[in-house]
């Protein structure tokens, strides 16, 4: 009850109670990683280099060569910046976490499927193998997420996610790389050496043009910047080249970093990459041109009108469960856990744990008001959220 | 001079961005705005029995598309038939959507010649799928699973995964 209650005040949005470690910016609209050092020192090195060519060599080159050269630097500059920004800020293909009667349901699957181990035995782990294109694949189940993640994707330890298609987890642009956001990192990469070559060799033609004119020397102390620019253009290039024929090379083959680094498709025990088109050009256009995938998270829906329904669909299951066996009971609870945002899940967990099962429905309602918990879960939800220690004895 | 443009850029972005806040994610604004009205009563009047989630189907790659097998929990409730009819629709919806093709290397061709900034004020052919797939969804529990206590949910609300079929007890059949 008091769990309605607390809802009807809060018109928060899903982003709010998203459980990954991500920040959001705009109401949800921005979506990235919580260290984003990295990304301020790239847009740092890119705009300022680009402001240092755009000031010292543009207005000589426009005056002595041609004026398309700063115009189309321009455009190169404003592509390199859109695909960033489209990198960082978008949802990378997060998979949103199991609610606790989806997770119920895959608990009870993976129970029934090892009733014929012996009591006092180890269950075996929790793989689901499935035939993709004729070629065995392993699903792993997630134990933050609980879920059977889907045929590539991953959990990303840095952002407490599973991402789609996860390629690999991106300081640079502060956001994981997957299949929402790949083919913009990767045009990302591209553009970005090709401004750096554009810009290193602009940067020589202007030394050498006005060497020509006032002594190699003279030229250096005329303009300190090209210094610094060659400087860092120079090392930057063969980073960011090499990179971007490494993703040529793996968008030609349909895999991933994350899929190459593990070597799962290396020829080894005849496992072939089930999803590659075998033709390089068909690869190449599912990666780069194929369909535009929706975010599935919702970030920006509203979840006041959810609340009502949502609480009143809570009760009933989660009663019934509890009155049929403790052992759905607990997975129940089991589940709710990572829904609690993950800053607080250490010091909000252990109270619980510690806490008996008799003491944990008084302590239950003296949490309630507090911002931690989610307004969207049922109060048998918070029940003694017990250890998966716990539940290996109960079993 | 550079500050000047970098500014336009950003103005430009947030402009587009509070243009598209307008209307804040178009399928699941339309999947709340039907489902409150209708349904409504079988969800609060009716108690919940219990859930079936419908599984992936992986055999053909990554591409979204659910298991046909008929769950043993639905026998008692609804057609093994209009069930697999259901669930094939969906699967063809959903190849639709992703279906590899020039119409769809066009359409990503020609975001990237604007830097994607088009995807900003214009909806994706998935996204255009999706609205359908709601409207199905809608419609399939209008016509035929709420008379028989039944309730699909559409499957972008849980991520794409599964779709969940909420099973609810036997009086809101006896009633009607």
């Amino acid at each position: 009850m008091s769990a309605v209650m607390i809802s009807k005040k809060a018109a928060s949005r899903r982003w709010e109670k998203l459980p990954g470690k991500n920040t959001f910016c705009c109401d949800g609209r921005v979506m990235m990683a919580r260290q984003k050092g990295v990304f301020y020192l790239t847009l740092f090195l890119i705009v300022g280099t680009c402001a240092l060519f755009f000031a010292f060599e543009c207005p000589y080159l426009a005056l002595h060569l041609s004026p398309a050269i700063p115009v189309f630097a321009i455009l190169l500059f404003l592509f390199v910046m859109a695909m960033l920004l489209r990198t960082s800020f978008s949802d990378p293909g997060v998979l949103p976490r199991a609610l606790p009667e989806e997770a119920t349901f895959i608990e009870m699957e993976i129970e029934a499927a090892n009733a014929n181990v012996p009591a006092g035995q180890r269950p075996p782990p929790r793989i689901r193998n499935v035939q993709i294109n004729s070629q065995i694949v392993k699903l792993k189940y997630c134990y933050t997420c609980k879920i059977f993640r889907p045929p590539r994707a991953s959990h990303c330890s840095i952002c407490d996610n599973c991402v789609d298609r996860f390629d690999h987890h991106c300081p640079w642009v502060g956001n994981c790389v997957g299949k929402r956001n790949y083919r913009y990192f990767y045009l990302f990469t591209l553009s970005l050496s090709l401004l750096t070559i554009y810009i290193f060799a602009f940067d020589i033609v202007h030394v050498v043009l006005r060497s020509v004119d006032s002594g190699f020397v003279n030229t250096l102390k005329e303009t300190p910047g090209t210094v610094l620019e060659v400087l860092v253009c120079f090392f930057t290039l063969w980073s960011v080249v090499g990179l971007t024929g490494f993703h040529t090379y793996l968008i030609s083959l349909n895999q991933t970093t994350n899929e190459d680094i593990k070597g799962s498709w290396s020829g080894k025990n005849r496992v072939q990459n089930p999803y590659s088109h075998k033709n390089i050009i068909k690869n190449c256009c599912e990666v780069l041109c194929g369909p535009a995938y929706p975010s599935v998270l919702d970030r920006r829906g509203l979840m006041v009108e959810e609340l009502p329904t949502s609480a009143s669909l809570d009760g009933p299951t989660a009663s019934s469960s509890s009155s049929k066996n403790s052992i759905a009971a607990a997975q129940s609870t089991k589940t709710t856990a990572p829904l609690i945002p993950n800053e607080h899940t250490p010091e909000d967990v252990k109270p619980g744990i510690a806490a008996s099962l008799e003491k944990s429905h008084t302590s239950e309602e003296e949490r309630m008001p507090t911002p931690l918990n989610t307004p969207c879960k049922s109060p048998t939800q918070d029940r003694g959220p017990s250890s998966p220690k716990e539940k290996v004895q109960k079993l | 001079m550079t500050i000047y443009i970098v500014n336009i850029f950003l103005f430009l972005f947030k402009s587009i961005d509070e243009y598209r806040n307008e209307n804040p994610n178009p399928v699941f604004f339309l999947n709340s705005l039907l489902q409150t009205h209708s349904l409504q009563d079988l969800r609060q009047q009716a108690a919940i029995a219990s859930k079936v989630f419908v599984q992936r189907d992986y055999t053909s790659g990554t591409i979204c598309k659910f298991q046909t097998k008929f769950p043993t929990e639905l026998e008692t409730r609804i057609d093994k038939q209009q069930f697999e009819e259901t669930i094939q629709t969906l699967n063809n919806l959903y190849a639709e959507a992703e279906k590899l093709g020039g119409k769809s290397y066009l359409e990503g061709c020609l975001a990237c010649l604007t830097a994607y900034t088009i995807f900003l004020c214009m909806e994706t052919h998935y996204e255009k799928v999706l609205k359908n797939i709601a409207k199905y969804i809608q419609e399939q529990n209008e016509k035929v699973y709420a008379p028989l206590g039944l309730l699909l949910t559409d499957p972008i609300e849980r991520g794409l995964r599964v779709v969940e079929i909420t099973i609810f007890e036997d009086r809101s059949i006896g009633s009607r």
